[in-house]
């Protein structure tokens, strides 16, 4: 009987049924974009202008990146918008009152990436214990921490706004604003979120033990895999991810208050799936994801800068790409 | 095979073919399954196919029924042409399949699963007493005693299978499909089966049924077509052929002892997996028993007599209670993890469902249960593809190529992947559950003498099975559960047939001790 050696293809016909076509349409998706962008405005396509959209989708990026291994996993987390609010009222709280003592804002600053590191962690953890050991859905501890996280931040700021001591501000603003060989912080710090993403989905066992639990929970168990505790760890590593956009959203307006971070779990989500991961769990990649985020990033800078559609109808645009990239999606895995 | 010149347009007579397949190919992608077949049924016969597991029965069957379109080849309908769209259409025409995998909807009941998509209406209103008549009627000529109302979720794997058939039969059926239908049915439910079918064929309802269980065919069939690696052997009647004369043809050679000769089993063997007073809630209850060094320990029982449930309890799969001694030491195991570390591996009946991502490609699933191995700590692909290409010579995993997906395996080769999966592990106590379930006698074969290997190298295996030939040929002792309780363990000349059926049904009982300490039986009130 035939084996894998009796392969009869050559090789150039094997090598172009390999080319995963169907996973590259996200960045057929992207380039289209651009190219229609660049036909549209003449200052699209300058260094300035996709720096300046690469910086702005670094927040949905890295929060997408976590989400992508929790719906990998076959998971959601609806939470992630509150909690970039809570987590960023909260830090700038924690600065401000730090910044009663004499300590260098710079040390302030280095006490807050930490305490908001910290939260996010035990904020992730708090939604993967109630969804694995309290046995109840994703979907709806996410919806309750959605609620819980977005009243706490209006609470915090007293229903108006938290603003970030401005000695602090000054210190803390070039992690924004700043650049490493012309480059932006926030787009680095995306490019590395999304490498090490990559390469814990992909080249580690807890990455192989997310896809093998969002294909079939229950192959995973009984493989002696430790199935609640990943799951779990997805939540966190969600939280962290969120810490980290955080940590480059205050010093952009240095401020956070009840409407910080509205929206942003729909766009997550969305990116992620725009980039090729199946709401249903099983399958994904990081660099669809990253291709998500930016994509959704672009489609409102091209309506920004052109007048053919209003800019209030990002949304709707936004929204038709994801029913677009599902209807897609729908189509790969009928056969 | 007699070919059928085109038959005139009249109603098909009791001899007359109704379906037909000249050279049926199909190719899944660049792997052609199956090479020109011819295949005919006639009105009133049971035709049989036959052949080793991705010998292409079931892909043989789905063209008929219009799950998939032939590559190349026609099938003709009263002997014309005939291409359905798919399986809708097929039944419109009056050909219906029953799977292998149940088809049912798990939350709807029994009712509204027969009467699915041809509800019966009462002004616009689905007129539930009349369904539920009727089906009570269907299950009443089954010989099935399943409340209409229940949901199918809560039904046994016989019963939803009894369901299924009663759902084939409510419509107007012409040609029926059945892709071993026998394999979860008891002995009683399988002769009612039988029943049914001669009451089918007798009313001029022509049937293809697909089995490897030899002497099923040998029973039910008028004529078999046997098939191997996706070729047709040849249409014969089954009066023409012995089981043996099947089989023969059926692998391509002669099958000596289907069993490997027995290992004794060392005079002072120590016990290796003891079980004591073990209680999983409400599946098996006291029970306690002693696995030996070397040894093959059978399980048999009834479905439903808990011999899954214990083991998954044992290993940390379900909460259960009482004591497990590995290798003389207790054990705790909360998680397979512990059980694995201490060198035990549990292989689920239900493959598809517990065994094996179907989605993913076949190296992912064979080192996901030891993927430490291949990952310190970054996964090194390379180290797991050349263990692929060992494990599937090691276990004869037959597959054109090695980057499919689970899936797309044959039952046999599932099962020897999973087995592979699971020896990765290197595990000195292997549970095997049902490990020849829905697999051709070529494989089984495979596997018992992989088991012999085992045994040779040292493991001892838990071998829990509901085929007693397969208990009877392959253990050195025999635990017979009834009802989550252990009856009697039975070895030596007391291991046959009547016996372990006595106490499977609980005709008989064996409160005594056995002849060691360990094998003190509990259970019995």
């Amino acid at each position: 009987m035939a084996r894998a050696e009796a392969t009869v293809a050559p090789p150039w016909r094997r090598r172009l049924a390999r080319v995963p076509w169907q996973s590259l349409t996200p960045l057929l998706g992207l380039a289209l974009l651009l190219v229609l962008g660049s036909m549209m405005h003449p200052a699209f396509l300058t260094p300035t202008n996709l720096l300046n959209v690469l910086t702005r989708s670094a927040f949905i990026g890295i929060i997408a990146v976590g989400g992508t291994f929790v719906i990998i996993a076959g998971g959601i987390d609806l939470s992630v918008g509150s909690m970039a609010a809570f987590l960023a009222g909260a830090m700038i709280l924690a600065m401000n009152a730090l910044a009663g003592n004499d300590l260098a804002p710079f040390t302030i600053v280095l006490l807050g990436v930490g305490m908001v590191l910290v939260a996010g962690l035990l904020a992730g953890a708090a939604n993967g214990l109630a969804i694995t050991r309290g046995r109840i859905e994703a979907f709806i501890v996410t919806l309750g921490t959605l609620g819980i996280f977005r009243s706490l931040v209006t609470y915090l700021a007293d229903g108006g706004t938290i603003s970030l001591d401005f000695a602090i501000r000054g210190v803390y603003r070039p992690v924004y604003f700043g650049s490493l060989l012309g480059i932006p912080y926030p787009v680095w710090v995306f490019a590395i979120v999304a490498v090490i993403g990559a390469i814990v989905l992909h080249r580690t066992r807890f990455g192989r033990y997310v896809r093998a639990i969002g294909s079939n929970q229950e192959v995973a168990r009984y493989a002696a895999v430790r199935v609640e505790r990943i799951r779990t760890l997805t939540f966190v590593i969600q939280g962290v991810c969120v810490a980290i956009a955080v940590i480059l959203y205050v010093p952009r307006l240095g401020s956070a208050s009840g409407s910080t971070g509205i929206l942003w779990e729909l766009e997550a989500i969305a990116a992620v799936i725009i980039g090729g991961t199946a709401l249903k769990g099983g399958s994904g990649h990081i660099w669809g994801t990253v291709v998500g985020a930016v994509m959704l990033s672009f489609i409102g800078n091209v309506l920004n800068l052109t007048t053919a559609i209003s800019e209030y109808l990002n949304g709707a645009v936004q929204g038709l790409i994801i029913i677009g990239a599902v209807f897609l999606q729908r189509g790969r895995s009928g056969r | 095979m007699t070919r059928t010149a085109a038959t005139p347009q009249t109603r098909p007579t009791a001899t007359e073919t109704v379906l037909e397949g000249r050279g049926l190919s199909m190719a899944f992608g660049p792997v052609e399954v199956l090479h020109a077949v011819d295949c005919d049924v006639r009105a009133g016969e049971v035709h049989a196919v036959l052949g080793e597991n991705g010998a292409g029965k079931s892909t043989l069957l789905k063209l008929k029924a219009g799950y998939h379109t032939p590559t190349a080849g026609e099938i003709l309908l009263d002997g014309q042409p005939v291409r359905f769209r798919d399986s809708t259409e097929a039944e419109s025409a009056g050909i219906v399949m029953i799977h292998q995998e149940l088809s049912l909807v798990p939350d709807l009941t029994v009712e509204e699963n027969v009467f699915l998509g041809h509800e019966r209406h009462r002004f616009g209103i689905v007129d539930r007493r009349s369904q539920r008549r009727a089906t009570r009627e269907l299950l009443q000529t089954l010989r099935t005693s399943v409340d209409v109302t229940r949901r199918v979720r809560d039904l046994s794997v016989s019963q939803a299978q009894m369901v299924e058939i009663a759902k084939a039969v409510s419509r107007d059926v012409r040609v029926l499909c059945m892709d071993e239908p026998t394999d979860v049915l008891t002995g009683r439910e399988t002769e009612v089966l039988f029943e049914l079918v001669r009451r089918l064929t007798h009313d001029g309802v022509a049937v293809l049924y697909v089995s490897h269980k030899l002497e099923e065919i040998k029973t039910i069939a008028d004529r078999v077509t046997i098939l191997r690696d996706g070729y047709k052997v040849g249409t014969f009647d089954v009066d023409e052929l012995t089981p043996t004369d099947m089989a023969r043809r059926m692998v391509g050679r002669d099958l000596a002892d289907m069993y490997p000769e027995k290992r004794p089993v060392a005079e002072h063997a120590e016990s290796v997996l003891e079980l004591e007073d073990v209680t999983v809630p409400g599946h098996a209850e006291g029970v306690s028993f002693a696995l030996r060094r070397g040894e093959v320990l059978g399980l048999a029982g009834l479905v439903g007599a808990g011999r899954t449930e214990l083991f998954e309890g044992v290993i940390g799969l379900r909460p259960a209670t009482g004591r497990v001694r590995k290798d003389g030491a207790q054990v705790r195991w909360r998680h397979p993890e512990d059980a694995k570390h201490d060198g035990v591996a549990y292989l689920t009946e239900d493959r598809k469902g517990k065994g094996l991502l179907l989605r993913n490609n076949l190296r992912e699933n064979l080192t996901l249960q030891a993927l430490e191995r291949f990952a310190r700590p970054f996964t090194d692909i390379g180290k797991e593809r050349e263990a692929l290409e060992q494990a599937a010579k090691e276990f004869d995993v037959r597959v054109a190529r090695l980057d499919v997906a689970a899936g797309a395996l044959s039952g046999g080769n599932q099962q020897k992947l999973v087995l592979a999966k699971l020896m990765l592990t290197t595990p000195d106590v292997v549970i095997l559950d049902e490990p020849t379930r829905g697999i051709d006698v070529g494989t089984k074969r495979q596997i018992y003498f992989y088991v012999a290997d085992l045994i040779d190298k040292g493991t001892s295996v838990v071998l829990i099975s509901s085929e007693l030939p397969e208990l009877i040929g392959l253990a050195h002792r025999i635990v017979v559960m009834q009802d989550g309780r252990v009856k009697g363990i039975v070895e030596g000349q007391d291991m046959n047939e009547e016996t372990i059926m006595a106490y499977a049904t609980g005709l008989r009982d064996q409160p005594t001790p056995g002849p060691e300490q360990s094998e003190v039986v509990h259970g019995a009130r």
